[in-house]
């Protein structure tokens, strides 16, 4: 297919709103990406014609509603090049994804075992763990980073080395600095060393294809609505060995086989792990993300989006007083450019460009950790997405220069 | 009307009583959400703010409300002081605060009614009591 960058455009309606009477210039998408129209119809679709309890009775309505619901699971099977579709489990969005995985899997660790997760995680793939290694009594060690934001993967084994960690945590692709990160390599360090290891591909399945049987990795996890998709859905891959060896998550309907006054016997994957009614429009919604995607082609929409990065990292670097974050070089960079500006807090900055319709995300995006490593507070992001433009980069660039001369202290 | 108006921009660039006191009475207290902090110094007599000198690092909002704060506290009585609310900083800022700058606003307030209760010995307050406004 061809690229049309104007025609994407067209399939986002959001993008024709205006803020303060001037053009949505949406530049945040690695906090939350903007949905096509397709992804819309097939929420508001599965509503308008196909909606009932999945799994549940055997009426006509029923049937359709969960045999859309096993294409959605199928659908993202394929995209993640899984083996088997009960290797998809479907959860609230990636947080939970990662918070299944510590407290089943966490919950087979002993008191004394070591878990690992790399300075540059998001909270979301730090907190579950911290949670983890108080409730176990484990220890939880940190991988530390090059000054470029790649995983020290030197370091990262004489770590593993001890042969104490029983599980590595780490981001595929960073959302701060923008360094796509060695998991394969990392996959084949943990495996040498006896650990299981989960990947956080919130960021990374926006911008690269995914193939898990290669990987190899053991739990991969990803949020619906970062890749075009809707909010309130997301996945957790696992390997069937290890999901069929793991405690059901959430008790409740659906996760199980038989229930008596004794007790309760667990339902076969995946439905062991999602209990309670199901999100079947949001799931569609997700297919639906999942074929845009792949419709548009993974390959053009990174083609396009290197672009756009190669330009800022450029555009930006001509800001006196600007520094970027993590590598400057556009081949080390994916999704996003963050910086900081000398003098500017990142909240006047992104408060003034968004009276212009310019959406940065400001502050510490959710990786304290890693800016305490950069030794900053907090610091603005530029994010993008297959929809964005050169323009948009520029009308950004020159309205940093005027919120700079703004808040410039004479 | 814009935030960004001359009379934040005049604070922000040409802070007010910024520095420390000695033999004051200091309290820290950080914006957990951007990790913003500021430090107030305070000293009291006879029933009333003394002075006040304050320090720290944050976006132009919280740095001019806590310059424009500090001019009105100086030489009030703690009675009043004590009182000062969310609403009587917005009105020394003259400018609408949203949702998304309140905490930033209101950051210098909630320094100052904790420095306040350290020096009469009182239990400091959450954040959650400062920007209530119902109490």
């Amino acid at each position: 297919m061809n690229f049309d960058i104007s025609s994407i455009r067209r399939q986002f309606p959001i993008l024709q709103k205006k803020v303060g009477g001037q053009v949505l210039c949406y530049l945040d998408s690695a906090a939350t990406s903007q949905k096509p129209q397709p992804v819309i119809d097939a929420i508001s679709g599965f509503y308008t014609t196909k909606n009932a309890n999945v799994n549940r009775g055997v009426h006509a309505l029923s049937e359709e509603a969960t045999v859309s619901h096993d294409q959605a699971r199928n659908t993202v099977r394929k995209f993640l090049n899984a083996r088997h579709s009960h290797e998809i489990i479907f959860t609230k969005n990636a947080t939970e994804a990662i918070n299944l995985v510590a407290h089943i899997f966490g919950d087979t660790l002993k008191p004394g075992d070591h878990i690992a997760c790399s300075v540059l995680e998001h909270h979301s793939n730090i907190i579950p763990w911290m949670q983890c290694a108080e409730r176990k009594g484990l220890e939880l060690d940190w991988l530390p980073i090059t000054k470029e934001g790649y995983l020290d993967l030197r370091e990262t084994e004489k770590i593993l080395a001890k042969g104490k960690t029983k599980l590595v945590a780490i981001s595929g692709l960073s959302n701060v600095v923008g360094t796509l990160q060695p998991i394969t390599e990392m996959t084949a360090l943990a495996h040498k060393y006896g650990a299981v290891i989960l990947v956080d591909a919130s960021q990374l399945a926006a911008h690269e294809p995914i193939d898990v049987q290669k990987l190899d990795c053991d739990f991969l996890a990803f949020s619906g609505h970062k890749i075009y998709g809707p909010t309130g859905i997301g996945i957790l891959y696992g390997k069937t060995a290890l999901l069929e060896k793991m405690p059901p998550f959430l008790g409740g309907g659906d996760m199980i086989q038989s229930v008596t006054n004794a007790g309760f016997t667990c339902a076969e994957l995946p439905r062991k792990f999602e209990a309670g009614t199901l999100a079947a429009a949001d799931a569609a919604g997700l297919a639906a993300a999942i074929g845009w995607m792949e419709k548009v082609g993974i390959e053009n929409i990174q083609k396009h989006e290197e672009s756009l990065i190669a330009h800022t990292l450029t555009e930006l670097q001509t800001i006196k007083g600007l520094k970027i974050l993590g590598p400057t070089d556009p081949q080390k960079r994916t999704g996003c450019v963050s910086f900081t500006i000398d003098g500017i807090h990142p909240h006047d900055l992104t408060d003034i460009l968004g009276k212009e319709g310019i959406c940065l995300r400001a502050g510490h995006h959710c990786t304290q950790p890693l800016h305490a490593f950069l030794g900053i507070t907090a610091s603005t992001r530029l994010s993008v997405a297959v929809y964005n433009t050169i323009e948009e980069v520029d009308q950004t660039i020159a309205s940093i220069l005027r919120a700079q001369k703004l808040l410039q202290k004479k | 009307m814009d935030l960004y108006a001359d009379n934040i921009l005049d604070h922000y660039k040409h802070p007010r009583n910024t520095g420390s006191l000695t033999d004051a009475i200091s309290h820290r207290e950080e914006n957990i959400s951007c990790g913003d902090d500021l430090i107030i110094d305070l000293t009291i007599d006879d029933g009333k703010i003394k002075d006040l000198k304050w320090r720290g690092q944050g976006c132009a909002i919280s740095q001019a409300a806590m310059s424009l704060m500090s001019e009105e506290l100086i030489g009030m009585t703690v009675a009043k002081a004590e009182t000062f609310k969310p609403d009587d900083v917005y009105k020394l800022l003259r400018v609408p605060v949203g949702p998304r700058r309140f905490k930033c606003a209101l950051l210098g307030l909630h320094t100052f009614l904790n420095t306040l209760r350290k020096a009469q010995e009182k239990p400091l307050q959450s954040w959650i009591e400062t920007v209530s406004v119902d109490n």
